[in-house]
């Protein structure tokens, strides 16, 4: 791993130089900040605690078409996938999320679109130094400068930027900046450890999981269920933005002859998500929903893939209208094992 | 990205013949489909109890039990309930019209491990297009099994399905085929009463026997008390579950049953695995 410095005088050259990809950075709009298209000439500022919406829709859009047709032929015709997209200050936790996310769609059937939108994109992180009020990444097994799922990471050092890569596509990113970028040397790697070692300080919030896995379904009747989704209004924020969310419907959309299938974003949160036709709902109610929510991401995911889905980002503490908070769900879910 | 590596495009098949199996609002057609291309329809090789995405384009997909053994021939069958939009836009296919099919998903029944074995189907309503495949299975390779039981009802004499097999299968002596509907009809030449209680009465032994049983969730709930009243063990006893579905390939997320996908890791369950699955009876 090859580790350079970049003079923060010099971010607007790294980012030129980047410009023949598409690029996406974070991006203030109104009180939130979400990643975007970077104009061209547009210097993105790296200035956000993490963005409203993680990036996973760079790889899994909130709606993609899946193929095209037209009305009475059976011609398909899939979308193009060959954009290459640099997304620039990607937060650890939600590059962490899409190695997890990945095991699914590459689970015995790969996805195509998933996986192809993967190997399109890069993913230049930059490590967490303020960490949110409602952030717990260590506690799932991540943390502020995680690498997992990045191809390069960034560390602000304060005057300049750390750079390390991570994969070939990092280093080929490291390879095209060069000269403008310092060898770093030791003393960056001291400061970039008191920086991180100061962030993880930082995350006052945590969730004990010991036990939570393997716990979890014999919970099933327990009345915190009824307790934690008693205010629930149903609305799906926190699927939504959770970056390990990947559950989707797929529906079809006409215009005149002229059709596509497209799959968009769902949630087990929805009554609609499991009704069947006949009107049976296997999970009627929010309880059924909540527990099945807490269930996937902290022990089934787990059984099939080994891995918590859910990487502490604190989303949906952060944005849920009617303040459940996932760290005070697991809270229970340990007092009651 | 090549067509053919992607699991969500459907394959091209034409409806060969289509028929109803029941009247009233929620008719079942039965669709005896082949595809159109001659190598998928050469390697298509699905096993009992698997299902099928099949649909119509502009209207959608839905998850549908393949009614048919392999071993009818190449091609597939679908006994479809009119209930939704995909469901009614099937209905509107007659033959020569296009279905388009992808598949075979899920898991299926251990059919192979139970040769020697007596075969028990428990079915009620439409519940008996997953259990068709087997009976079917069985009859190719009565060799193979030590017999068929196959008990089978519905509400009314009408609401049964593959009524014209059956009179066949009653003239065997080791496939016996027993019908019941809920309620008296005129000319009803077989029992009245609830598929769970004819279970009881016929008191099969489950002395080498597999029981495995599909229907209304109810019936289903009633039949696995009867079968463990008669002394069959969980693992003797097998059903295959259904839940709302969009992939088919265990990434859309809504089919779980606890932490088993119905898409993949069922349709089909023993009881011995299905009677620890929290919301398997939801």
């Amino acid at each position: 791993m090859s580790a350079m410095l970049l003079n923060k005088d010099k971010w607007p050259e790294f980012v030129g130089k980047l410009a023949g990809k598409k690029l996406w950075a974070p991006q203030a709009d109104g009180d939130a900040v979400h990643f975007a298209p970077v104009a061209d000439g547009e210097v993105p500022t790296l200035d956000f605690r993490n963005t409203r919406v993680p990036p996973k829709q760079a790889v899994f859009p909130q709606t993609e078409t899946m193929y095209r047709f037209q009305l009475g032929t059976e011609e398909m015709e899939l979308p193009e996938l060959n954009e290459e997209t640099i997304l620039l200050g990607v937060r650890p936790c939600d590059a962490r999320a899409m190695t997890i996310v990945e095991k699914l769609f590459r689970w015995d059937i790969d996805d195509p679109y998933y996986l192809k939108r993967r190997e399109l994109v890069t993913l230049v992180g930059l490590a967490c130094n303020e960490p949110g009020l409602n952030c717990f990444c260590p506690s799932v097994g991540g943390g502020p400068a995680s690498t997992e799922g990045l191809d390069l990471l960034m560390v602000d050092l304060g005057d300049s930027y750390l750079l390390e890569a991570v994969t070939a596509k990092g280093e080929a990113l490291i390879a095209e900046t060069k000269e403008i970028l310092d060898e770093a040397g030791a003393d960056s790697a001291k400061e970039k450890d008191r920086i991180i070692s100061e962030a993880e300080n930082k995350i006052i919030r945590t969730v004990d999981t010991e036990g939570v896995p393997a716990g979890l379904p014999g919970l099933w009747e327990d009345p915190l269920w009824q307790r934690v989704s008693a205010a629930c209004l149903g609305c799906g924020t926190c699927t939504y933005l959770c970056p390990t969310c990947h559950c989707f419907d797929i529906q079809d959309e006409t215009e005149g002859f002229e059709a596509r299938r497209c799959r968009m974003w769902d949630s087990c949160m929805f009554e609609e998500y499991t009704l069947h036709t006949s009107g049976h709902n296997p999970r009627p109610a929010r309880r059924e929903r909540t527990r099945n929510r807490i269930n996937h991401k902290y022990s089934y995911y787990v059984d099939k893939f080994d891995v918590i889905a859910c990487v502490g980002c604190g989303r949906c503490s952060n944005l849920c209208p009617v303040n459940i908070d996932i760290i005070e769900i697991l809270r229970q879910v340990k007092e009651a094992l | 990205m090549k067509i053919n590596e992607n699991p969500y495009i459907p394959y091209v098949a034409t409806v060969e013949e289509a028929w109803f199996e029941t009247g009233g609002e929620r008719c079942i057609k039965t669709f005896k489909v082949v595809f159109d291309d001659e190598t998928v329809r050469e390697n298509w090789n699905h096993r009992p109890g698997q299902c099928a995405m099949i649909g119509v384009l502009g209207v959608g997909e839905s998850m549908i039990s393949i009614s048919c053994s392999p071993t009818e021939g190449k091609f597939l069958r679908f006994s479809v309930m009119r209930m939704g939009n995909v469901t009614q836009a099937l209905h509107q296919l007659e033959p020569g019209d296009k279905m388009m099919v992808r598949g075979p998903y899920g898991n299926s029944f251990p059919i192979d491990e139970w040769q020697g074995k007596q075969i028990l189907t428990i079915g009620g309503g439409i519940g008996q297009a997953p259990l068709r495949p087997i009976v079917e299975y069985v009859k190719a390779n009565r060799d193979k099994y030590a017999g068929l039981t196959m008990i089978y009802g519905a509400r009314t004499s009408g609401d049964l399905c593959f009524k014209s097999e059956f009179d066949e299968m009653s003239k065997c002596d080791d496939l016996s085929c027993h019908l019941t509907i809920d309620v008296e009809e005129e000319d009803w030449g077989h029992n009245v009463g609830f598929v769970p209680q004819m279970l009881l009465d016929l008191n099969p032994s489950p002395e080498n026997t597999i029981a495995i049983t599909c229907g209304p969730p109810i019936m289903i709930r009633f039949v696995l008390e009867n079968l463990k009243k008669l002394g069959f063990a969980d693992e003797q006893i097998y059903t295959t579950l259904e839940n709302r579905m969009k992939c088919g390939i265990g990434k859309c997320g809504r089919c779980n049953a606890g932490g088993m996908y119905v898409c993949k890791d069922g349709p089909v369950f023993s009881y011995a695995v299905l009677k620890d699955i929290p919301e398997a009876f939801a």
